[in-house]
């Protein structure tokens, strides 16, 4: 049963071409999330890439000190909102990943709050993910995933997994948190990769 | 012992508005005639779905502040909805839709939030061990003498209105207290039944707590429900009431800390917060 | 971000479920917690829905739906305690 009520329009929504297909503009930026927005301390807060033979740790003051890089990027959110020409600033996951070493293809992101979310190494490196810090010039707000979060803004971005705290290399890629419940394991948005 | 009254089997129906009318300055009552209602025990709610031309959809759920068995007049339900700034279904049930408009209704839904006066009687002594009733119950010791505590803040009050309305009109000898938390007089909820309610038969005692403003002679001044206005006007724990809490979800648990300070069980406190828009 | 309640899930699953969900009890993988569905917290967005247990925070359950498809998950809980009507 489905019937359209008299004098309901809904909130307006765009259209446009530039977008991957079933996206819609906005022009606001929606906060998704899965949970309560952890409150990180950027004195508690520390970075760390895990792999089978450990574990390499950047403290907060130790990750301002590295080369950092502004970022101009679309961004695809699964729920069919897209944002044109957003501002980060981040430092490169192949700046991050210069000195580490694995056998395994596949990285977990950890969040704090226990989000999880999985994504190939090969999708990570080669100037296509940043962990950033600012957005619009401005330190990113909680509520967006700061102090951190992963940025890689070519795939839907349930995959730029907000607080990130560590990549932990793994030899398979098993799902992350969403990607186990519904969400398709690798998520391109102009494949419309949304679900299973 | 757990008696176990059932609630009828939720689903979709379509539903037509037959009255509407200013509940506050922000809100409206809407009475809804449902086809195929099966009727909805006290403290349920609906899920209202509005459909645009274009096949946008957007669905909110709203606590039904009516109750009844599926006969006569039960293929009625009765909402009050606040409006929510920037909302998009509450702005339209309060300022758009009109006598006559249609919309799809989900329900009634929810077992937890739920009071029935025949909960008791539904169960008495061992004979109950055995008796499996349909799934969704609400927890009543037999022979029940525990007094009832609702407690609301806002528009949480209408699924506690129900339970209040359902008690007086069982003529239930449970003593029922409520706590109701507004900001300003005019923003009361169903004002004239709550004044009914309290000349009812059935035990019935009504604490209001202003929040912005006050009538004038009031004794106390504005302010926030606190802890130990909590103290003052809720059922002791030495009663140990059963207890309904429907607000905001600021409100809500805010409220349910303070009801554990105060010695009351957890397993005895029920709480609905909202959130629609 | 807010949150709301597991009443606010009876909606959403009376469509797959033929019995209330809310009034059920589920136990908590995380913390061992035994509580009714409707005590737990409920994280909605249009991703998906979270239920997450009101002692631990421990994701207990996921609703994600897509049009005629629907994906619920309760890696979270141990059991649900259902009665035979």
């Amino acid at each position: 049963m489905s019937f359209v009520t008299r004098g309901f329009g809904g909130r307006s929504r765009d259209r446009d071409e530039r977008l991957p297909p079933g996206q819609t503009l906005v022009h606001d930026f929606p906060v998704l999330s899965a949970g309560p927005t952890p409150e990180v301390d950027t004195a508690e807060w520390s970075f760390t890439i895990v792999t089978e033979a450990g574990t390499h740790r950047w403290s907060w003051d130790e990750f301002q000190a590295l080369p950092a890089e502004d970022i101009a990027t679309d961004i695809h959110c699964v729920t069919h909102w897209s944002k044109l020409g957003t501002s980060w600033r981040g430092v490169s996951l192949d700046t991050l990943f210069e000195d580490v070493e694995s056998q395994f293809d596949y990285v977990m992101a950890h969040s704090f709050g226990g989000y999880t979310t999985n994504v190939p190494l090969d999708e990570l490196l080669d100037g296509q993910a940043w962990i950033a810090t600012e957005f619009d010039g401005e330190p990113l707000d909680p509520e967006h995933g700061g102090p951190a979060r992963l940025l890689v803004p070519h795939l839907y971005f349930w995959k730029s997994a907000k607080w990130v705290r560590s990549l932990v290399m793994m030899p398979r890629d098993d799902p992350g948190f969403w990607e186990q419940n519904g969400y398709h394991i690798h998520g391109d948005p102009w494949q419309e990769e949304r679900y299973w | 012992m757990i008696g176990r009254p059932s609630v009828p089997r939720s689903g979709w129906h379509a539903a037509t508005v037959v009255a509407k009318t200013p509940e506050t300055r922000t809100a409206a009552r809407l009475v809804l005639e449902v086809e195929g209602w099966p009727g909805n025990a006290a403290g349920q709610h609906l899920d209202v779905r509005l459909t645009a031309p274009d096949g946008y959809t957007a669905t909110r759920s709203y606590s039904i502040a009516s109750s009844g068995p599926a006969t006569g007049d039960a293929t009625r339900v009765v909402l009050a909805v606040d409006r929510v700034p920037d909302g998009e279904v509450s702005p339209y049930l309060v300022d758009d839709a009109r006598e006559g408009d249609r919309l799809e209704v989900h329900g009634p839904l929810g077992a937890f939030f739920v009071w029935a006066p025949d909960a008791a009687a539904e169960v008495s002594g061992a004979a109950a061990a055995d008796t499996v009733t349909d799934a969704p119950a609400v927890d009543a010791p037999a022979d029940d003498p525990r007094p009832v505590q609702l407690i609301a803040g806002g528009s949480g009050v209408v699924p506690l209105v129900a339970m209040a309305q359902a008690h007086a009109d069982a003529d239930d000898p449970t003593p029922f207290r409520l706590l109701y938390s507004v900001r300003t007089p005019d923003d009361v909820y169903f004002a004239a039944e709550l004044e009914r309610l309290r000349a009812a038969s059935a035990p019935f005692e009504l604490d209001l707590v202003y929040t912005r403003t006050t009538p004038d002679g009031w004794p106390l001044p504005p302010g926030r429900v606190t802890r130990d206005a909590l103290a003052a006007a809720v059922i002791p724990a030495t009663e140990a009431p059963r207890i309904f809490v429907c607000g905001s979800t600021g409100f809500v648990e805010r409220v349910a800390s303070w009801l554990i300070e105060l010695g009351h069980d957890a397993r005895d406190i029920r709480t609905e917060r909202f959130g629609g828009t | 971000m807010d949150h709301l309640d597991g009443n606010a899930l009876a909606g959403p699953l009376a469509d797959y479920f033929t019995f209330d969900v809310t009034a059920a009890t589920a136990r908590c993988n995380g913390c061992g917690e035994v509580a009714e569905f409707a005590r737990a917290l409920v994280f909605t967005s249009p991703a998906g829905t979270v239920v997450r247990c009101a002692t631990c925070e421990h994701v207990l359950a996921t609703l994600v739906e897509a049009g005629e498809r629907a994906w619920l998950g309760f890696s979270g809980v141990s059991a649900i305690e259902v009665r035979r009507a």
